[in-house]
């Protein structure tokens, strides 16, 4: 397995008191395989992302527990001079705002050969074709001329285009995307999420996607885990989850969700908000919006079902969830 | 809340009924009832490109907006959709007379409101309010909940009594699914979705004809998405509401709309009722925009032609000639290049009985279903159940388009945010 989180717990130290931001994750990636986690908004997939990353600010932000197995080494043990060299070589992170990712007063050209420069030690001029060819890579058309321009002179999907290259730079062996496609258009977001496809296939690397849009997932996942409150409610391969979702959860998600090929009638609405980090309720965190929860849903915190092979659900009730569709 | 709409409609609105008596004098055609209640022609908004600072020289324009045409009926939803910069948030502030306009009409109730100023506009504003995209910076951080809402009785008294005031904005807290007794809190305390429940009620305090509203729901969280549509449906149903909805999301601009009108680089490319958009779409444009949508189906996938655009929008500063889509088009010949294409039934559909005859900005429009009936695809739904049923409807035979929207009674719950912050 490529990586593998085992039981992972964030927390954060505010004012108002503790954050659970992640309360015991596990969920593995192996060489090229696609994970997608979905999550709304505070559900803690972004903050997973940072802990495996290492750029998690900390404090406020504190890992509690549990491991994280890269390639079988626990980059919790690890020196911070050991990660720094991991990070970029051997992982590295696409973030959703190309704008405010990269440094308004360098070129692409030489924030692109950076990489070259700091961890393979190249010269300059060498790390400058080395990002023409990068560019290229990435179809950005006039790579050459454009090499020497300013992040500000390119449109979102090419700022896009440019954080992909950035990641892929030192041809590492995990990528984690945090909503790559999430602040472009529809029609450009096809063209960034099919790039990433083709250049995770040719170099066979694990694919972590971050993302609250079921629609995304369902085109380049091969298996999802869903988050809430700071855990994974279920974790399915891609085709089953859409076809019948073992957690309430996941199913109101699918429901709510207008379709392009479907008119009209009222949308089915999850009732209620997530909950608050600081106070998450006892029993299964999703119960006070939960249409079957029952007092053992208050009380005790399900645990990860074995539903199917490869596929789990964090719901007392998970086989009516999956028979009543 | 009904009383209130009586009222107005009857005694409590002379500001109103004077200003269309003066009016009607110089309009062209009067307005008859079943006419369009917004009818936008030749809309325009082009932001000029100045050079040097203190003898300032135009070097051109950036044409944001450039020749809109489209009518808004009584009690309608009009979606509009459009990709990032192609003016569709331009129309919505010329439509509640934020921006003015370059060129081009607006005729509300027949009357031309785009060159109104002073009283006449301020009535005529009252008709027209707006809902804003992010529930975060469209509200005052230093005013409660109540003078937010509250706050358009100030401009317009004659709506609301000094007295009545803070009943009215409990009545509206109400309506919008908020508990009344959050009169006196501030916007920090409200989540994203509460908070844009709170923009509606500010939208809806004046008892407006026409509710504008600007991505009302990208901000939002996808549970909390659902949440705010149903009540935006719920509301037009309730008080008559004519919506003007803009999107870049297509999946929720069906979901929510009568007609459809899609954008591109300041103009409209194709307009028609949601089937005719959605499923016999015409104009090459919509088609891509269409097939790009991902689908939250995985079984989806192999039954869809997807067609990629290549590269990006064209600056509006520097529009291409003839068709503004042919830089992209993969049907692009000469004559795009040469002649503008007119939004109109394209001749080939003029006398053809189908529902793909409805207006089309392109010369070499043809018929092309991108997104597959629901029918066709294997594998049900996750809510199976609820819409297997009606799988043959959204199929509707040849010249019979699906003219407004049926609510449906299909079993599927509604619910709404219990409204504790």
């Amino acid at each position: 397995m490529l990586l593998e989180v085992r039981d992972l717990h964030v927390e954060f130290h505010t004012r108002e008191g503790v954050a659970k931001a992640v309360n015991g994750v596990n969920y593995s990636v192996a060489e090229g395989e696609t994970l997608a986690v979905l999550g709304e908004s505070g559900s803690g997939k972004s903050v997973t992302a940072q802990a495996i990353m290492g750029i998690l600010d900390m404090p406020p932000g504190k890992i509690a527990g549990g491991e994280i197995l890269f390639k079988d080494q626990d980059l919790l043990k690890l020196k911070p001079e050991e990660r720094r060299r991991i990070r970029g070589q051997e992982m590295a992170m696409i973030f959703q705002d190309a704008l405010s990712s990269l440094n308004p007063v360098l070129t692409v050209g030489q924030q692109l050969g950076e990489m070259f420069v700091v961890h393979r030690g190249m010269s300059r001029k060498d790390a400058k074709a080395k990002s023409v060819e990068l560019m290229d890579r990435v179809r950005i058309p006039a790579a050459k001329e454009r090499v020497n321009q300013y992040p500000h002179q390119f449109s979102g999907g090419m700022r896009q285009r440019i954080m992909i290259a950035m990641a892929m730079a030192l041809e590492p062996s995990l990528i984690i995307a945090d909503e790559p496609t999430t602040a472009l258009d529809v029609t450009v977001q096809a063209q960034v999420m099919d790039l990433l496809a083709e250049l995770q296939r040719e170099y066979n690397m694990g694919l972590i996607l971050i993302t609250h849009d079921l629609g995304v997932v369902a085109d380049v996942a091969d298996k999802i885990a869903v988050m809430y409150a700071g855990r994974i409610v279920e974790t399915a391969p891609v085709h089953e989850i859409y076809k019948a979702p073992a957690h309430p959860y996941t199913k109101g998600l699918l429901r709510s969700i207008p379709r392009l090929d479907q008119k009209g009638r009222e949308l089915y609405a999850i009732k209620g908000l997530p909950p608050n980090l600081t106070r998450i309720p006892p029993g299964c965190a999703f119960n006070p919006r939960c249409p079957i929860a029952r007092d053992v849903c208050r009380t005790d915190v399900p645990p990860l079902y074995e539903v199917d092979a490869g596929r789990r659900s964090a719901c007392h009730f998970w086989k009516e969830t999956l028979d009543a569709r | 809340m009904h009383a209130d709409r009586d009222g107005r409609d009857t005694g409590g609105s002379g500001g109103g009924s004077t200003l269309l008596s003066e009016a009607r004098e110089d309009a062209v055609a009067p307005y008859a009832e079943g006419d369009p209640i917004l009818q936008v022609r030749g809309l325009a908004k082009h932001y000029p490109l100045t050079q040097g600072i203190l003898f300032k020289r135009q070097i051109g324009a950036v044409r944001a907006v450039d020749g809109v045409d489209f009518d808004l009926h009584a009690g309608e939803t009009l979606g509009i959709v459009g990709e990032s910069g192609c003016g569709k948030s331009t129309v919505a502030k010329m439509l509640v007379h934020l921006e003015r306009p370059t060129a081009g009409s607006i005729r509300y109730k027949g009357e031309d409101i785009s060159r109104l100023s002073g009283r006449a506009l301020k009535a005529v504003r009252r008709n027209i309010q707006m809902v804003f995209q992010d529930p975060y910076t469209s509200l005052n951080p230093r005013m409660t909940v109540g003078d937010i809402i509250g706050e358009p009785y100030e401009i317009h008294p004659e709506v609301a009594p000094k007295g009545s005031r803070r009943q009215k904005v409990q009545d509206l807290l109400d309506v919008v699914g908020l508990n009344p007794e959050y009169i006196n809190r501030y916007p920090h305390q409200f989540s994203g979705g509460q908070r844009q429940r709170i923009g509606i009620a500010r939208g809806l305090a004046l008892n407006p004809e026409i509710i504008v509203a600007d991505e009302p729901v990208s901000a939002l969280d996808v549970s909390v998405q659902a949440q705010v549509v149903n009540l935006l449906d719920r509301l037009q149903a309730e008080f008559s509401l004519s919506f003007v909805f803009i999107a870049h999301d297509l999946s929720i601009v069906r979901h929510i709309s009568d007609r459809v009108g899609v954008m591109y680089l300041g103009r409209i490319v194709e307009i028609g009722s949601d089937a005719e958009i959605y499923d016999h779409p015409t104009h090459p444009y919509t088609q891509a925009l269409l097939s790009a949508v991902p689908v939250p189906d995985p079984s989806a996938r192999e039954h869809r032609e997807r067609i990629i655009l290549h590269g990006d929008v064209p600056s509006p500063a520097n529009i291409p000639s003839g068709c503004r889509f042919r830089t992209r088009c993969w049907k692009a010949q000469e004559r795009c290049e040469l002649e503008v294409p007119l939004l109109a039934v394209p001749a080939v559909f003029r006398s053809a009985d189908t529902p793909a005859r409805h207006d089309s900005a392109c010369h070499f429009a043809e018929e092309k279903r991108v997104v597959p009936p629901e029918g066709e695809r294997e594998g049900p739904s996750p809510d199976a159940p609820g819409r297997g049923g009606p799988a043959v409807e959204d199929l509707p035979g040849p010249g019979e388009p699906r003219a407004g929207r049926l609510p449906e009674e299909d079993g599927t719950p509604s619910q709404q945010e219990d409204g504790t912050p």
